[in-house]
């Protein structure tokens, strides 16, 4: 009789509990069929994202406070989970043709996204420090491995071992803030934590709070701990850093907004100066540096380097509308991201991959079609009206007017000028510059991802509704 | 009869540009023709709704008119309208649209539905600029124009376009997004961006300032103004002829009209304080660039000069705030659209047959093309002011209006009425007198073509010239409001600061 009761009330961890039951079924009948079960597991592995996608809809929304208030689904989870989803599942569908191709079908590669998000729905939902650890964890070991999958790839181990490194001393440096964090407040729990600092909070606190901020950096990377970025991006095989890019990022922000908005509302002014100084160098080291790119994907690295930028502009507001700000920027974001890589492992050419801008020269006269979405997706990047990324940009700044910040945005709009130079130097390429050979037929996958990520660029602006409404709904929980 | 005119004056240009990219296709001959068709009859339906819009547009009121109003954005809706200072700059929209499609008929023979989609597209876009009533809605609109140009540019331009495009988009990119930042404070400060509610508002001072000049980096980029120019030489030397055409009788009009609907009404004592800069960037537009253009070798170089200096007569007339010198502004604007389009249109003509733009290489014109030599001769003297064609009422009015508020900025600006005619007549000289080159032994006059593109142009010039009436009772109304709230802005400002000495 007790079992019935309690089985029900794990039923707000559904996605998760789909998520991890399904990675642990994908690897058993990996290791049972053997190599060639590979392709049929990773496509099984996207049904299951899909699954607990409708899990998360599906389920009842409330507020839900599991593990003794360590493990919240609000709405503010609900949202983000959605969108890590979306991330995780597109990156893997992008995947499967390129497992293909390359001869790199392993059924450990899905299960290992599968763990992975599994880490980052956990993440979006911790509410106390220990959570938090465990949900950042089981998010990054994952990924350590998938980006080195390519193993016989000088690169890809190379990119691997120094995600590794990197990635554990944030993860260091966030286990010491949290400790200090707990030592002067005598909780981990986030709301515990608000209220032993609603009168402010000594010089202790301050330096845990930093070291809790260099480990979100880190994971999203953002200026000064970006460093890991392009050669992360450069060295991972191409699907990777697709998810790299869309999803763990998104995971990282939220609880990088959940953690400060939550925990720390008496001391915004302190973490305010932080947020706002990272903010403006991504946004400028990201405009900046990308100029000088050659490779796509290492210009993809700074990119989005850049673009956290702006996302944190809306938490550095530190307002509802700031945080709505971020969850419309990081959805936008998502569809650029998951777009643009469908066209960056659709640069095929003579049996083999080819990765540098130059490659893309005329693409608007063999593959018209391709380089209109391309050319759409990178307006979109620059934050062009009437894309979607203009929308995502504009509610960000929105809040940090409304929030008093003028110096930041007027550094943040100023470098978005100096990013869309080098998206426009790739529309250029490709629709001013003399056509190069043209690249092998898009795989269908990819034209799918393609299409649907150009056209909700495109059309965002006709019905912005339910993605506007569904933000605001999700930001207002948290405050 | 309450179908959404105005959105459908909008949209068809982008319903046309669907047309051509969803279903023409196939055989490349074909293609082509049946790409320009659709352009042409898309932008002639939609000129002819404008002109209905016209026909049902009531001059005596100053109210906005053929109002839509739906929900959008939560705190932005979808807000169109038109009044007197926004309706002729639409109709010249709708109008020049055919007749840059039909320029471009033979001169562009390299991916022709691109660039018929980016013309329509672009139609849309600047349609959407002049009628939009919502400030988000509005910046959307300038915004996304600069897409489908620096395409045009960039695709079918001469040989530095690339060095072009960027300038182009760059430049222009830089001034809006303080504009936007503007717009967001606005919003926090007035709870919304409706401009209709927005010019009743009433901002306080502080803020006026911030905003005016957030909104003037972008304007007078665009629009440009002395010292922010430079980009506007190279692009209209780089864009094909119906670039250079839309670019000086459209994109160039966004900035005055920007000045007319935000910064005079939204911030009257900002636009008071800031008033003598406006007019000393405006004289030294006029008399410099005037100079500047004396010493070009590049005919559309030495047009577009003239453009900015023309301008600048635009930017005075409308920061003098008088009846005369807005009405003025406005008449400058629509006089400068068809006449500089058209000017463009002739260099287009000979550049088609010769591939030079060069002065040096043509002369003696009037030998082989008669017909050609009239036209030029038509929007030359309209260019330099001349009684009787349109040119003439716009710097005339501008220039009146401003000598009943400044009277050494009037008189230097006259100086630059001297200059212009002293370029434009050289250049005339240069090119269609004289001995002719033997070079030129082949050429061709204009074709029926190019006739009917002219036509049009020739008479409306000299109807506005003897004529101005029309246009000038379309804005009166709301001219008359607008100066009405200003002065009445004006005033109160004075009484307080008055009240707190």
């Amino acid at each position: 009789m007790t079992q019935l009761p309690a089985l029900q009330d794990l039923l707000p961890l559904l996605p998760e509990l789909l998520l991890a039951c399904g990675a642990m079924l994908m690897l058993m009948v990996g290791a049972a069929i053997g190599e060639r079960s590979s392709a049929v597991v990773n496509g099984w592995c996207v049904i299951i994202f899909a699954l607990a996608a409708a899990a998360l809809l599906w389920l009842p929304r409330g507020p839900h406070a599991m593990f003794g208030g360590s493990f919240l689904v609000d709405d503010y989870a609900r949202f983000l989970k959605v969108l890590t989803l979306i991330g995780s599942g597109g990156a893997l569908i992008l995947s499967l043709d390129y497992l293909t191709f390359e001869k790199q079908q392993k059924f450990e590669y899905g299960a290992l996204f599968l763990l992975a998000t599994l880490g980052m729905l956990m993440l979006i939902s911790a509410s106390d420090l220990i959570a938090l650890y465990l949900g950042l964890e089981l998010m990054s070991l994952p990924l350590y491995v998938i980006a080195a999958s390519n193993r016989e790839n000088a690169r890809s181990t190379e990119a691997g071992l120094k995600y590794f490194v990197l990635g554990a001393l944030s993860s260091g440096m966030l286990l010491y803030g949290a400790s200090l964090i707990y030592g002067f407040t005598g909780t981990i729990n986030f709301a515990g934590i608000a209220k032993a600092t609603q009168n402010g909070a000594s010089i202790g606190l301050i330096f845990g709070l930093v070291f809790l901020f260099v480990g979100f950096c880190f994971k999203i990377s953002a200026v000064p701990f970006h460093m890991w970025t392009p050669d992360v991006y450069e060295g991972a095989p191409t699907p990777v850093t697709a998810f790299f890019a869309a999803a763990p990022k998104v995971a990282a922000i939220a609880i990088f907004a959940r953690a400060t908005v939550v925990a720390f509302p008496g001391i915004t002014h302190q973490w305010q100066q932080i947020v706002v100084f990272v903010s403006i160098a991504s946004m400028a080291l990201g405009a900046f540096a990308a100029i000088g790119q050659r490779n796509i994907k290492r210009l993809m690295a700074y990119s989005s380097i850049g673009h956290m930028g702006y996302a944190l502009v809306g938490l550095a507001a530190g307002t509802p509308e700031g945080v709505q700000g971020v969850l419309v920027y990081m959805s936008i974001y998502v569809a650029m991201t998951l777009g643009t890589f469908a066209v960056i492992l659709s640069m095929r050419r003579d049996g083999r991959y080819v990765e540098n801008i130059g490659d893309l020269a005329g693409l608007a006269r063999t593959h018209p079609t391709m380089a209109f979405f391309l050319g759409v997706l990178l307006f979109s990047l620059a934050g062009i009206p009437p894309l979607a990324g203009f929308f995502a940009k504009f509610y960000v700044f929105l809040a940090a007017i409304k929030a008093g910040l003028f110096t930041l945005a007027v550094i943040g709009v100023l470098s978005s000028v100096v990013g869309a130079y080098y998206y426009l130097a790739i529309v250029k390429i490709m629709y001013f510059d003399e056509p190069a050979k043209g690249f092998e037929p898009m795989p269908t996958l990819l034209r799918l991802v393609l299409g649907v990520s150009g056209l909700i660029n495109i059309l965002f602006f006709v019905y912005p509704a339910p993605l506007l409404g569904a933000a605001t709904v999700a930001a207002k929980s948290l405050f | 009869m309450n179908w959404p005119i105005l959105s459908v004056v909008t949209f068809l240009p982008l319903f046309g540009a669907l047309l051509v990219a969803l279903f023409v296709r196939g055989n490349e001959r074909w293609a082509r023709g049946t790409a320009r068709w659709i352009a042409l009859w898309a932008t002639l339906v939609t000129f002819a709704i404008s002109l209905v819009m016209v026909w049902r547009f009531d001059g005596g009121s100053p109210e906005f008119q053929f109002v839509e109003k739906y929900n959008w954005l939560g705190i932005a809706s979808y807000h169109m309208g038109v009044d007197g200072i926004s309706l002729p700059f639409v109709i010249l929209t709708t109008a020049l649209m055919p007749i840059c499609i039909l320029a471009s008929w033979t001169a562009i023979q390299t991916r022709v539905k691109e660039y018929m989609i980016a013309f329509l597209v672009l139609e849309t876009l600047m349609v959407g600029t002049f009628s939009a009533l919502d400030l988000v809605l509005f910046y959307l609109f300038f915004e996304g124009g600069l897409i489908p140009m620096f395409l045009i540019i960039g695709v079918w331009g001469g040989p530095r376009r690339v060095y072009a495009s960027f300038k182009f988009f760059l430049y222009t990119l830089l001034g809006s997004v303080l504009m936007l930042l503007a717009i967001m404070a606005m919003y926090w400060q007035a709870g919304t961006t409706d401009i209709a509610v927005l010019l009743r508002h009433g901002f306080p001072i502080g803020l006026q300032k911030w905003a005016w000049f957030a909104f003037f980096a972008s304007f007078a980029v665009k629009m440009p103004m002395w010292p922010v120019h430079t980009w506007l030489p190279d692009a209209h030397v780089e864009a094909p002829t119906a670039g250079s055409v839309i670019l000086a009788a459209i994109l160039l009009k966004m900035g005055g009209y920007g000045f007319l609907r935000f910064s005079l009404p939204m911030f009257p004592a900002a636009s008071h304080e800031f008033g003598p800069l406006i007019f000393t960037l405006s004289v030294v537009a006029i008399v410099y660039t005037s100079l500047v253009a004396l010493m070009q070798e590049d005919v559309k170089k030495l047009i577009a000069y003239s453009s900015v200096a023309h301008m600048g007569f635009v930017t005075m007339g409308i920061f003098a705030a008088t009846t005369q010198g807005i009405a003025g502004g406005i008449f400058q604007m629509i006089s400068h659209g068809i006449v500089s389009g058209a000017l463009f249109l002739c260099v287009g003509v000979v550049y088609d047959r010769m591939h030079t733009r060069e002065i040096a290489a043509y002369g003696g014109l009037v030998n082989r093309m008669p017909l050609y030599a009239f036209v030029f001769m038509v929007f030359t003297l309209a260019n330099v002011g001349l009684p009787g064609t349109s040119g003439f009422i716009g710097e005339f009015l501008s220039l009146i209006g401003t000598f009943k508020v400044n009277i050494p900025v009037a008189t230097l600006a006259t100086l630059g009425v001297i200059l212009s005619a002293a370029y434009a007549l050289w250049l005339y000289r240069k090119m269609i007198f004289g001995n002719l080159k033997p070079s030129l032994e082949g050429i061709r006059d204009i074709g029926w073509r190019e006739c009917v593109i002219f036509a049009p142009l020739v008479v409306l010039t000299i109807l506005f010239g003897v004529a101005p009436k029309p246009v000038l009772d379309m804005s009166a109304a709301s001219v008359a409001q607008l100066l009405e709230n200003y002065n009445h802005a004006i005033s109160a400002a004075k009484t307080a600061t008055l009240m707190a000495q």
